[in-house]
């Protein structure tokens, strides 16, 4: 039987969904979804737009309005959207490759923009969709299809990106770690300006296998041993540090939000009419 | 009567005008020679009726913001030249499979890839129909005047509306700079509005023709509806679909509706063609080269006209085939190597010579080489 949850929000016609077996997308689904529950929003004034991408068919699933765009550029579709209708939520969900090689431009510039869209990156280091080529996200050394010999690229750490781009809500979660999602892309969804939050997720299919990094259980239990608060991190020794990453809200600042200036703009000539 | 304002206007001006005059509310952009004018002039405009304006990182970036804002219920224009209009071919795809009406201005100059960013050309021609991948169709306007521009401008809008679908306006380097006289009514221009959805939002079906449409009705987000849009296959639904006959269907749907309706979209400009022996088929700045040119051969007792084809795609082959069935000689003359050559001589080479005349150097082609081009053969 599905949950209230799957009932309430997702376009049951349309399940199953085309996610493998083991992977994670579906957790960080239902965190966004839960999300949308605790804090209550209008079906009717969500709007969930993606990229492409296994974790951007997620949109299709769900019950809001929804907008599945081109490889990369769901933040600027998600722009559009959110200028014309100020009052929705605009949530965009995208995977790691989507998010910051094709689509890494529209990243930095919405986070500069601080425009109000919540941007959830369902990072499961490779690309899984076209069968598990190495992405920006691909720690150095792993392989992927197109790493046979392993990665040499520096990966990046989208958090810091975003933050150094301009969000005001940055946060790092782990489908482990599924109720402190949920709380994060709650935080998200209220914080009035650019949010990003990055969703360690995982792909046993693809990046796993070539990285012989076990089961579905195995490769979350991974993120659950080496995934630390900010504040047990910082009192960490560097040596303690090692193989270890930051997980936890990790920058808030405020800074006016886009539409509303734009918005300031418009009214400035409306009062002179 | 209605009032005239007379006004020396830019071509680049006039574009805007006309896109405000059909109810643009939303521009998105980045910033290329020689189209920057539209943007700038956007820029200051919309926000003083309500519209929005947004410079964005980059041109692919700019049509997919239209792309958002016109699916999000409003009328959204983007301009571009060169190397933009390249980059935009991803957005123009996915307007046509998503049936999002959207204006997407090229404003041409010379290329391939830099090419000449200040200087003529109309080396897109092949560029506007083909452009994006797969197959489809497409609709294309080239005006010739800054009067023009104002007009097609909202012909363009009308179209993307009424047919759901992206509407690409072609202009010349020269004409979008060229300063002219034009006279702007402020008498009502007819207006196409988007049908909005007549059922409930538990009937409604974003992708499904009603009986009598030629479009399925569209809503838009945020406006109780909850649909999905996808650049993938998808059925009446909207959700995506491997099915063959789901596909065959949607592509079949997405040519026919323009394709059927070319009695309504086509529009082309005669001039001397009555008695013509021999027929200029030109378009934008080199249509009026070659009305300058039929003037001088005219003069000199020879029976020459022009057909200039306003809406370049999809072809006026109707209007080429009776052309061709009543002239001795057609002279395709274009700022390229012979694009629109290509399908003129297709449906007119059955029946009469077909002939081109192109240059691609940065410069006109001016009505005393095409009289002489026509004069010696």
């Amino acid at each position: 039987m599905p949950s209230q949850l799957v009932n309430e929000y997702f376009r049951t016609e349309n399940l199953p969904h085309i996610w493998c077996p083991g992977c994670g997308n579906g957790i960080v689904t239902r965190s966004i979804i839960k999300a949308i529950d605790n804090l209550g929003l209008n079906k009717n004034e969500v709007c969930i737009v993606s990229g492409i991408g296994c974790s951007s068919r997620a949109p299709g699933y769900l019950d809001f309005n929804t907008l599945h765009t081109t490889h990369g550029r769901a933040l600027a579709f998600a722009t559009g959207v959110k200028l014309v209708k100020p009052n929705l939520h605009v949530i965009v969900i995208t995977g790691d490759g989507d998010s910051s090689a094709i689509g890494g431009n529209h990243l930095i510039h919405a986070a500069r923009r601080n425009i109000d869209i919540t941007t959830i990156v369902f990072n499961n280091n490779t690309y899984g969709m076209t069968g598990g080529q190495y992405s920006p996200t691909t720690p150095t050394g792993d392989k992927g299809t197109t790493a046979p010999y392993g990665n040499i690229d520096a990966n990046f750490d989208l958090c810091e990106l975003a933050k150094a781009a301009g969000a005001t809500y940055v946060s790092r979660g782990t489908i482990f770690t599924a109720n402190m999602l949920i709380k994060q892309v709650e935080e998200g969804i209220k914080n009035k300006g650019f949010s990003f939050i990055e969703a360690l997720t995982t792909c046993p299919t693809y990046y796993g296998r070539k990285n012989r990094k076990g089961e579905a259980v195995d490769m979350i239990t991974y993120l659950k041993e080496n995934a630390i608060n900010i504040a047990a991190y910082d009192k960490l020794t560097e040596e303690q540090r090692k193989g270890k990453f930051i997980i936890g809200e990790l920058h808030k600042s405020a800074r006016p939000e886009y539409t509303e200036e734009y918005q300031k703009i418009i009214d400035s000539f409306a009062k002179e009419r | 009567m209605a009032d005239k304002i007379v006004k020396l206007m830019q071509g680049n001006e006039a574009c805007v005008e006309g896109a405000i005059a059909a109810g643009m509310k939303f521009y998105a952009g980045y910033p290329i020679t020689p189209s920057t004018e539209i943007a700038e002039i956007s820029a200051e405009k919309l926000p003083k009726i309500g519209g929005t304006f947004i410079q964005m990182e980059d041109e692919i970036a700019s049509i997919s913001t239209i792309i958002g804002a016109a699916i999000s219920g409003t009328k959204a224009m983007t301009a571009t030249s060169g190397p933009g209009f390249s980059l935009k071919q991803e957005g123009i795809g996915y307007a046509v499979i998503t049936e999002t009406p959207c204006v997407i201005v090229n404003v041409q100059r010379g290329g391939p890839s830099t090419g000449l960013p200040t200087a003529p050309a109309q080396g897109d021609i092949l560029q506007a129909r083909w452009g994006t991948h797969g197959d489809h169709s497409i609709i294309a306007l080239y005006p010739w005047s800054v009067k023009e521009i104002y007009e097609t401008t909202i012909r363009a809008f009308n179209l993307s509306e009424k047919y759901r679908t992206p509407v690409i306006l072609l202009m010349d380097e020269v004409i979008g700079h060229m300063r002219e006289k034009i006279e702007i009514s402020d008498e009502i221009v007819e207006i196409y509005n988007r049908k909005k959805p007549t059922c409930g939002p538990e009937e409604y079906k974003p992708f499904k023709v009603n009986e009598g449409d030629i479009v399925p009705e569209m809503a838009g987000f945020g406006e109780g509806y909850r649909f999905h849009v996808t650049g993938l296959v998808h059925g009446e639904t909207g959700f995506p679909s491997n099915n063959n006959k789901v596909a065959e269907d949607l592509i079949n749907r997405l040519i026919n509706k323009i394709e059927e309706n070319k009695d309504d979209i086509v529009k082309v400009d005669e001039y001397l063609i009555e008695d013509a022996d021999v027929a200029i088929v030109a378009f934008g700045a080199t249509g009026r080269s070659a009305k300058s040119a039929v003037d001088a051969l005219r003069a000199e007792g020879m029976k020459a006209g022009l057909f200039r084809p306003i809406t370049i795609w999809p072809l006026a082959d109707n209007q080429l085939i009776e052309l061709s069935k009543k002239v001795k000689r057609i002279v395709v003359v274009e700022m390229n190597m012979g694009q629109y050559f290509l399908e003129v001589d297709r449906v007119a080479g059955k029946h009469t010579k077909v002939e081109k005349y192109g240059r691609l150097n940065g410069e006109l082609i001016t009505p005393e080489e095409i009289v002489s081009f026509i004069k010696e053969d």
